[in-house]
């Protein structure tokens, strides 16, 4: 690729504009109009409807997996004794941890006051919203009978119980309801000044209609203004202890157990870290061929990729702590069922899962000490899946090795996922994707109003937000 | 009060930001009280300019969030040891360190909602109707332009002298808005 020797070239000189984090010559119209013509008037790209119809093709596979499951049930799954949390639970902490990026993006770095995360933050809230509704899913079809899910509930019943809040399953669902509720309010909230733009912007009657709707008589009134700012910041500080707290209460579904290679107090850290390693992943992975398609390369810079990068891998060698804390422990204890639960992941008969999670999560991610890969679009997108991968085989090796062989021999067994398994999965990213497609097509991609707030401070300062140094002198 | 004048307000255009702030700190020195001022993005010391200082929101917040947690603690505290006192793991009824996940959820749950809805609220919307947008600039708020409101409401207010005023401050426009 070509594209990237320039850059490296370019990368020698004083200021690069493509690490600003808005590329200079923007104004507050070019930015309106640029972002809602993908909404309005651009013509739909052939590629869309291409990725829609893949991606509505794996939901179908979904839902007829989920008809086929509730007309049988959950024994067209692998999962049975002794593993009896097979793919469910798998893709469950899977998803969920994506979506932490999205809530770390919008929530935790608005208080760090990083000004970049602007052009990526819709997107990546809506990525953790998609990403909580496939996770959600399996818990409830794990359950057997999903129609009496409320029953998780605590309400008065005529069968005169309460949920038991001295497991971890029942923290888990206020957990979970919380987080896809607060997620949903952060990412409506953040809509409401573009959905008056587009309502403004639109010509048909049904669109001005729908978006005014949405935006609820916004004016972009200072008053207004004043209180949505305080009520963002707020939000801001509310999700960033709750994202925490909802990867802590998933990783204590194992860690308050008393199975090897669960029952470990750094299971919180660790599962916290992992969630926001494999959501950065999953941001690159979608970031990269949207600002490809639809041309958003001035918004989402090599500045962001790069940013993006780092996180990954400060949290990828989190995660690799994590990992040799694990097998530290394990011999440290000198406890027989925690070292051989880590003889058996080096050895056992899913071994080879545990190496390539190694490979991937420990291995791969540090080409990313490298600022040339930071920046090479492709090697970055690729580094990513990898990620994604990885962080998929740690939750498989923590679910399965564990529960396959624990206390007694006689009581061990193998976890095979059956055909359904994969179906459920991919189509759980047929879901994700169908919402992901929609979502581009029918509201700003990147959050208008923040964009504008940074055209006086890329005019001002080309390095925008924290420019360093030597950049500045050159900047126009 | 000043006579029916049969409009809303008298509405200017500008271009910058810094331009309408600057304007609303001379209209406020002026001693137009009743106005308001519309951008496409927050921008800094406009509200202030206009006379507004504070939000009760925060206090709102707080309330939500002890809400919450005090709803949470007490459903938790007559389901376990009233209600339904099941000992498990031999535990005591009020195991109080096994409450913590479920309260601090319920805490941030209400605490959200109460920001946003709060939010919503204080600010009067959802708005069906608002006689801003009877000017076809208006829609320019939402993309590019800043504006500067002067209601008719205001005391001070007169239909000439207040157009005068507004076009001395170096506004691109001055609209009439319909009621």
């Amino acid at each position: 690729m070509n594209e990237s020797k320039t850059r490296a070239v370019e990368m020698t000189t004083p200021f690069d504009p493509q690490m600003a984090i808005l590329a200079p010559g923007h104004t507050y119209a070019s930015i309106t109009d640029k972002i809602s013509a993908i909404v309005l008037t651009r013509r739909t790209p052939r590629g869309w409807f291409l990725g829609f119809t893949i991606a509505f093709l794996l939901l179908m596979l979904l839902l007829f997996t989920a008809a086929y499951l509730l007309a049988t049930g959950v024994g067209i799954w692998g999962v049975t004794v002794p593993v009896g949390w097979g793919f469910d639970i798998i893709n469950f902490v899977w998803w969920i941890g994506i979506g932490h990026a999205g809530t770390l993006i919008s929530a935790i770095l608005l208080l760090l006051r990083q000004r970049w995360r602007t052009s990526i933050n819709r997107f990546a809230e809506a990525m953790t919203l998609f990403a909580v509704a496939c996770a959600g899913l399996y818990p409830l079809l794990h359950m057997g009978r999903p129609w009496l899910f409320y029953w998780l509930l605590p309400y008065p019943n005529t069968m005169g119980t309460w949920p038991q809040p001295r497991s971890p399953l029942v923290w888990d669902v206020f957990a979970i309801t919380t987080y896809a509720t607060v997620s949903f309010l952060f990412w409506f909230i953040g809509l409401i000044p573009d959905l008056a733009t587009l309502r403004d912007r639109a010509r048909r009657r049904f669109w001005r209609i729908l978006y005014g709707f949405l935006a609820m008589g916004w004016r972009g009134s200072a008053r207004h203004w004043a209180r949505y700012e305080m009520a963002y910041l707020l939000l801001a500080g509310l999700a960033t202890p709750l994202v925490v707290s909802v990867h802590t209460v998933v990783s204590f579904d194992f860690a308050i157990s008393i199975i090897p290679g669960w029952h470990a107090t750094i299971f919180p850290p660790y599962f916290v870290a992992g969630a926001i390693y494999s959501g950065f992943a999953m941001v690159i992975t979608l970031a990269i061929p949207l600002r490809k398609f639809y041309e958003l390369e001035d918004f989402i810079t090599l500045r962001h990729l790069d940013n993006m990068a780092k996180i990954m891998l400060a949290t990828g060698l989190i995660v690799g702590y994590g990992y040799l804390m694990e097998a530290f422990m394990a011999w440290y204890s000198g406890n027989p069922y925690e070292r051989y639960m880590l003889l058996n992941r080096l050895r056992g008969p899913y071994a080879p899962a545990y190496w390539a999670l190694l490979v991937c999560n420990v291995g791969v991610v540090q080409a990313l000490w490298s600022a040339r890969v930071r920046r090479n679009v492709w090697a970055l997108f690729a580094i990513a899946l990898v990620v994604n991968v990885g962080m998929w085989l740690e939750r498989f090796v923590i679910v399965v090795t564990s529960l396959h062989r624990d206390f007694l021999p006689s009581a061990w067994g193998m976890y095979r996922p059956t055909i359904f398994d994969w179906t459920m999965f991919l189509g759980s990213i047929g879901l994700f994707l169908t919402l992901m497609f929609l979502f581009i097509r029918l509201l700003p991609v990147i959050s208008i109003f923040e964009m504008r707030a940074l055209v006086p401070a890329v005019a001002s300062s080309s390095g925008g937000g924290t420019a360093r140094p030597a950049e500045a002198p050159t900047a126009s | 009060m000043a006579e029916p004048t049969g409009i809303y307000g008298l509405l200017a255009e500008f271009d910058a930001p810094e331009k309408v702030v600057a304007a609303a700190q001379r209209a406020y020195a002026e001693g137009y009280r009743r106005m308001d001022a519309y951008t496409p993005f927050p921008v800094e010391g406009l509200a202030e300019a206009l006379g507004f200082h504070r939000t009760r929101l925060p206090v709102l917040v707080l309330l939500g969030g002890l809400f919450g947690g005090a709803l949470g603690y007490a459903l938790l505290y007559y389901a376990e040891v009233i209600d339904y006192p099941l000992i498990v793991g031999g535990k005591p009824f009020h195991s109080w360190p096994a409450f913590i996940p479920i309260v601090f959820e319920t805490t941030i749950f209400f605490a959200a909602l109460s920001a946003v809805l709060g939010m919503l609220a204080l600010n009067g919307l959802p708005m069906p109707y608002h006689p801003v947008f009877n000017v076809p600039r208006f829609a320019l708020a939402s993309r590019d332009r800043f504006f500067l409101l002067i209601e008719a409401r205001d005391p001070k207010f007169d239909r000439e002298a207040t157009r005068r005023f507004l076009e001395a401050l170096g506004a691109d426009g001055v609209w009439e808005v319909e009621p």
